[in-house]
């Protein structure tokens, strides 16, 4: 079973969100690394780019696999991690650390509500593995 | 219906991740494809290969009639070696990428891939009832009876002689011995090692020997994620990538395997004859790419002013030489060492150079 960290919001597309006030970081799970393999490659947006809800908003890609991001909120992106062009396997090292995407600033916080609790989410892998 | 080799639950125990491949449950990965990769490139990794299918054609025309199915000869070889080659239609497009073994003047033993496990049987058995009795050639489909367990690296000889007692360095390649163990000195990464073929009830002692063997050497139980790196670097085909029933063996580059000469010929041998004659409309190439992305089945290919003139038939990114690399059909014109041409990775165009098959070479 993968793991699920607590304090985070998730997604069904297997991406956690971390909420600081307005600000939103955004990265994906403990599960979606483990599903792609090793990381070769991620494709992020721009800073000032504006992120629509359940929108793709950029590319992660393994040797097996390309997977598309989905926006968990709406916002403007403020924030980007650069450091994952060059080094990519930290998305399989460690997801809800180092591997954090990009950090938005919401309008609407109203639009977390839609993103499951770390027992919901682990409930979903539950299901989903069936 | 899924079924298991012999090898599944220990590839469970082990952590792999697995899926389902040519009506098998097979390891993906288990400590990561890198890390399997470079075990295989550095010292030498394991592979369950046990849904692999077996034919076996016995009887006084086993030879004959296996040189009349493939494009490539056993008559002219001697028992205890192998020939990789093509099993062809009439058209000269490819049923399937096949290695046969003789194992005697009467006895051919021919390893199938596995998704084309019962259509080469079928296609073997009707061909065969054209042109001979049960008593001059039988053919039977033995994958049930056969598990394989491929040993790949540099350090794989050293391994598997330790193992049995035996002394492999001797055995050439793409040779075999059937005892103490059916073994043979042929694989499908580009490295040296063996690929043992052995009753499925003996697939496990053999496999928790090799690895605790091969602890000290640095061993690696690998799975089909990597098997796909190594082999594309080593510019192998995958068949239902690179080659299937839409492609010649001569676009496939297998024009190598193909013995114009054998008596009898062999079926398809007209129409690649006539292909050779005309020219190729296409080839199939290696391609390195000049900037970041992976090129994946499917993508087109452009020339430089935007005209489409192939599509790529596999890609990843090479582990051993750190850039990506694909395999592509081109248009003849375009095949030529060095031409730049352009990946459309979903929708950006990422220039590639042709280059000459293997990507890597052992040394």
């Amino acid at each position: 079973m993968s793991l699920v960290k607590d304090g985070l919001l998730y997604s069904d597309e297997h991406e956690w969100a971390m909420a600081d006030g307005d600000l939103i970081t955004i990265g994906i799970t403990d599960h979606a690394q483990c599903a792609l393999g090793d990381v070769v490659y991620v494709e992020l947006p721009e800073i000032g780019k504006r992120l629509e809800k359940n929108k793709r908003f950029g590319v992660v890609e393994s040797v097996k696999a390309v997977s598309d991001l989905f926006a968990p909120v709406s916002g403007e992106v403020v924030d980007v991690n650069i450091g994952l062009v060059d080094k990519p396997e930290v998305v399989n090292s460690d997801p809800y650390g180092e591997a954090w995407m990009i950090r938005v600033r919401v309008q609407n916080s109203g639009e977390l509500d839609g993103l499951k609790s770390p027992e919901a989410y682990t409930e979903f892998l539950r299901q989903i593995a069936k | 219906m899924t079924n298991k080799t012999p090898l599944y639950d220990v590839h469970v125990a082990l952590g792999a991740h697995m899926t389902e491949f040519g009506g098998y449950l097979m390891p993906v990965r288990y400590t990561g494809e890198k890390e399997e990769h470079q075990a295989v490139r550095q010292a030498v990794g394991i592979f369950d290969v046990s849904h692999m299918g077996e034919v076996v054609l016995c009887g006084p025309k086993a030879l004959e009639a296996t040189n009349w199915l493939i494009s490539n000869d056993v008559q002219n070889i001697e028992n205890g070696q192998a020939v990789y080659g093509a099993l062809c239609k009439h058209d000269g497009k490819i049923v399937d990428d096949i290695i046969c073994y003789r194992r005697s003047a009467e006895d051919v033993f021919i390893c199938v891939n596995a998704s084309n496990r019962r259509k080469d049987f079928a296609w073997i058995q009707q061909r065969l009832a054209t042109r001979y009795t049960a008593d001059e050639v039988t053919a039977e489909d033995d994958s049930d009876q056969w598990a394989q367990i491929a040993v790949q690296g540099p350090k794989a000889i050293e391994l598997v002689s330790k193992i049995y007692g035996i002394d492999l360095s001797s055995l050439k390649k793409f040779h075999f011995i059937t005892t103490p163990a059916f073994i043979a000195r042929t694989g499908y990464t580009g490295e040296d090692g063996v690929e043992i073929y052995l009753p499925p009830h003996e697939a496990l002692g053999l496999w928790n020997k090799l690895l605790d063997a091969g602890k000290a050497l640095g061993i690696r139980p690998c799975g089909l994620s990597c098997r796909d790196t190594l082999r594309l670097e080593a510019g192998l085909c995958l068949y239902g990538n690179d080659i299937d029933e839409s492609t010649s063996a001569l676009e496939a580059g297998l024009g190598w395997t193909i013995k114009w000469n054998k008596a009898g010929g062999f079926v398809g041998k007209e129409a690649l004859l006539a292909e050779k004659e005309s020219g190729l409309k296409r080839h199939l190439v290696g391609l390195e790419l000049l900037d970041k992305g992976i090129a994946r089945h499917g993508y087109a290919l452009q020339s430089e002013g935007g005209r489409e003139i192939g599509a790529v038939t596999s890609g990843t990114i090479s582990i051993t030489l750190q850039h990506p690399i694909a395999m592509a059909y081109v248009t003849s014109a375009f095949a030529n060492k060095g031409t730049t041409v352009f990946v459309d990775i979903r929708g950006k165009r990422v220039a590639a150079r042709v280059v000459a098959l293997p990507f890597y070479r052992r040394k």
